[in-house]
């Protein structure tokens, strides 16, 4: 390291020449596809991930097959300056007048600042809380309330388990998590008041080490049926089906995963998000700001149940799923205690899925193992 | 440190030759220090094209997308530059330690805490004029930075720890410690699914350079790389620095302070780090939340051994790393290849250039003519 042979001369002159070679290339940039509608998808995470971003990716399938569609994806996208010059790229070189990126931390600042730079481009976000006033008339986002589905996914849980202990992996303690687990583990409850459901925070949305040590201290407990909530959930599907546990999914399928093992699953239904946007950008109709949706909107469904359910399981499950189907249904109702004994919920006070109230939920109800901090 | 320039004994006996033939040889070494680097990243190249060739791809289409989405117009190469800007400072923070024969690999850390240090002064701050806030959080980033590989570099230096480990684990240390106060005391209650903390203020970001749409952290990176180029090779204490890291025991003996060395260089690359993590908030997020975390320095380790530790070469290798970056969003986009085939491209690339420092003095055609065999 002692020897210095490039002098600052000899720096300065190559790189100018790189440069000049840089500028005069004969390569340039063509639009990449003149007629149709390009529309982009970026995901934070890779597109095979069993989950959060394979949901996304399936969505991005469907519309793929429209005709008059060019869809452009990118994956692994960082939630930094870097989402930015994805978004201008698919503006400016792929020509997307509509774009979706998918993860919630593109939302603030990243997407938000595109929206003001290019105004004609419609950006579409998941998760995100658009707000009239507050927000550009460009920008908007879409979200399901797939709680509902993990309320099932307990009721299929709590036939399945025998040490009537289930587990929970989580990736932070943020109120889309915590949803999750109270309504996971309420399902449970309302089949068996005995239940509980340990939960451990892994602190990251995606730590394949932590989630496979988790699942393995959830099993050695004796909790017998583990979910989750983390972007990918293989390595805990994978893990708690080697150890014997039955698994309930989330995101996505897993049941290709653990064929034996899989009850259930809490699952994304993008493409049916995707496809109404998509149809109205190609007629040239405006596209909502602020989309929300359930199981009767189509946005979330349940895996197929696998062979381990009970008969006694599947009856319970869709009976309480055609009861969400009719509307009006609150999972989060009164009387509802914390796990440390403050009453949250009086009696006769319910939150329907539509509730704003859930989308600030900072408590893990009675029958959660486990702490918020 | 003035007793060093008193003793060029060590430098003379490298280069006995009068001064012709010395500048003879200094261009035979220039020459060198370009055409092997610049060989290995042809070869690499072509490794590169024959893995994408198997793939049943094009690499011809492929280097064109490359070229289009890194370098082939304005827009391009502000996309580059962006992503470059980072790599600058956190390339130092190993090519600095190195010098002394440190292998640094802890720059995460150090830009994570710096972020989180200059969000944390910055917040109490409201108020004050905007040049005092972002001197403060420039204050506080890259003292964050340097107390902690500062800190290695002591646990090196005076427990003979090694520093490669220490840096990389106290990385994992940092990044709990910022989880800790961004979902503790220093969250933004209204930052629900993403914990960040406050936002530091609009008036306090520092913008973009005129006309472009490339934060001042890039001409901040270049300038950080000329002045440590200038402190490593024109500067008694940089040459302190690089005896110690040619010979430890000839340092002592010429009653260098090693000690004090291997702290102050290891803890000036911590400092540029956390700048690295200040110019994130400060420039793109506005807030100090987990996208911190987004391997900024790890590619920095990548650059710096690409750039095989000189100060200077770090430019062109940041802006060579970067257009890949940039160009790996087109490749995906329009050849359909996976996010992780850029990567492979960059592993190539990192052990053709590992390879290629064996090459030196073994190229026949770029010795001196006298030492031709």
């Amino acid at each position: 390291m002692s020897y210095d042979p490039i002098g600052r001369r000899k720096f300065l002159q190559t790189s100018a020449l790189a440069g000049l070679g840089a500028a005069i290339s004969p390569w340039s940039v063509r639009p990449a596809h003149a007629a149709n509608l390009v529309v982009g998808f970026i995901y934070v995470g890779p597109k095979d991930d069993y989950g959060y971003n394979q949901a996304h990716a399936e969505g991005a399938a469907v519309i793929k097959k429209m005709s008059g569609v060019t869809v452009v994806e990118e994956e692994n996208v960082p939630e930094t300056v870097a989402v930015q010059q994805t978004m201008e790229s698919m503006i400016n070189l792929d020509s997307a007048p509509l774009i979706f990126p998918t993860s919630f931390g593109y939302f603030d600042p990243h997407m938000l600042a595109m929206c003001t730079k290019y105004p004609k481009i419609e950006f579409r976000h998941c998760g995100g809380l658009w707000t009239e006033g507050k927000h550009p008339k460009n920008a908007g986002s879409y979200f399901g309330y797939i709680g509902m589905c993990q309320y099932l996914n307990g009721i299929v849980a709590a036939h399945a388990t025998k040490s009537k202990k289930i587990g929970f992996v989580a990736a932070k303690p943020i109120p889309q998590v915590l949803l999750n687990i109270n309504s996971y583990t309420l399902g449970a409850r309302s089949v068996d008041p005995s239940i509980t459901c340990q939960v451990i925070f892994t602190g990251e949305w995606s730590l394949a080490v932590k989630e496979a040590e988790a699942t393995n201290a959830l099993v050695d407990q004796g909790i017998d049926v583990i979910t989750c909530h983390v972007d990918g959930p293989k390595v805990v599907v994978e893990t708690a089906a080697r150890r014997g546990a039955f698994v309930c999914g989330y995101h996505a399928n897993q049941s290709k995963l653990a064929p034996e093992k899989y009850l259930t699953g809490a699952e994304w239904n993008w493409s049916q998000v995707y496809t109404v946007f998509v149809t109205k950008a190609l007629q040239k109709e405006p596209l909502a700001n602020f989309v929300r949706g359930g199981l009767a909107e189509g946005f979330v469904k349940m895996s197929p149940y696998g062979p381990a359910v009970s008969a006694e399981g599947r009856k319970r499950a869709d009976a309480v799923q055609a009861e969400m189907l009719k509307g009006g249904y609150s999972v989060i109702k009164g009387p509802l205690k914390t796990n440390t004994g403050k009453e949250v919920v009086p009696a006769g006070k319910g939150y329907v899925e539509t509730a704003i109230e859930l989308e600030s939920m900072d408590y893990l109800v009675e029958g959660v193992i486990g702490s918020t901090s | 440190m003035a007793t060093v320039a008193e003793r060029p004994a060590l430098l003379s006996a490298v280069t006995p030759a009068a001064s012709r033939t010395e500048g003879v040889l200094r261009a035979y070494g220039a020459a060198e220090v370009l055409v092997i680097p610049l060989l290995a990243i042809l070869v690499a190249a072509l490794l590169f094209a024959a893995f994408i060739g198997a793939l049943g791809k094009s690499p011809v289409q492929l280097y064109q997308l490359v070229y289009t989405g890194a370098f082939g117009t304005w827009f391009s190469w502000q996309n580059t530059l962006l992503r470059a800007a980072p790599l600058l400072l956190t390339a130092l923070c190993v090519a600095l330690p190195a010098q002394l024969g440190m292998v640094v690999i802890g720059g995460e850390g150090a830009l994570v805490l710096g972020g989180l240090s200059a969000a944390a002064v910055a917040i109490p701050m409201q108020g004050f004029p905007p040049a005092l806030v972002i001197a403060v959080m420039v204050l506080a980033g890259m003292a964050a930075g340097a107390a902690w590989i500062g800190g290695a570099g002591a646990l090196r230096a005076y427990r003979g720890v090694n520093e490669t480990i220490s840096s990389l684990l106290l990385s994992y240390i940092a990044i709990a410690v910022m989880n800790h106060f961004v979902e503790g005391v220093l969250r933004d209650p209204a930052s629900l699914n993403k914990p960040s903390t406050a936002h530091i203020g609009v008036v306090n970001m520092i913008g973009v350079l005129p006309g472009t749409r490339v934060h001042w952290g890039l001409l901040i990176g270049i300038a950080a790389c000329l002045i440590a180029w200038f402190l490593v090779k024109r500067t008694t204490f940089g040459f302190a620095g690089r005896i110690t890291g040619g010979n430890i025991r000839a340092a002592r003996l010429q009653g260098l302070p090693v000690e004090r060395l291997i702290v102050i260089f290891c803890a000036l690359g911590g400092a540029m780090a956390g700048f690295a993590g200040m110019i994130e908030v400060a420039a793109v997020h506005g807030r100090a939340n987990a996208s911190l975390i987004a391997g900024y320095g790890y590619t920095g380790i990548l650059v710096a051994f690409l750039a095989r530790q000189h100060p200077l070469a770090v430019i062109p290798v940041s802006v060579l790393l970067g257009g890949i970056a940039a160009a790996g969003g087109l490749v995906q986009r329009r050849m359909g290849l996976p996010d992780a085939t850029m990567l492979v491209f960059q592993g190539i690339l990192f052990v053709l250039i590992l390879l290629s420092e064996t090459a030196y003095g073994r190229i026949s055609f770029l010795q001196p003519p006298a030492e031709r065999t």
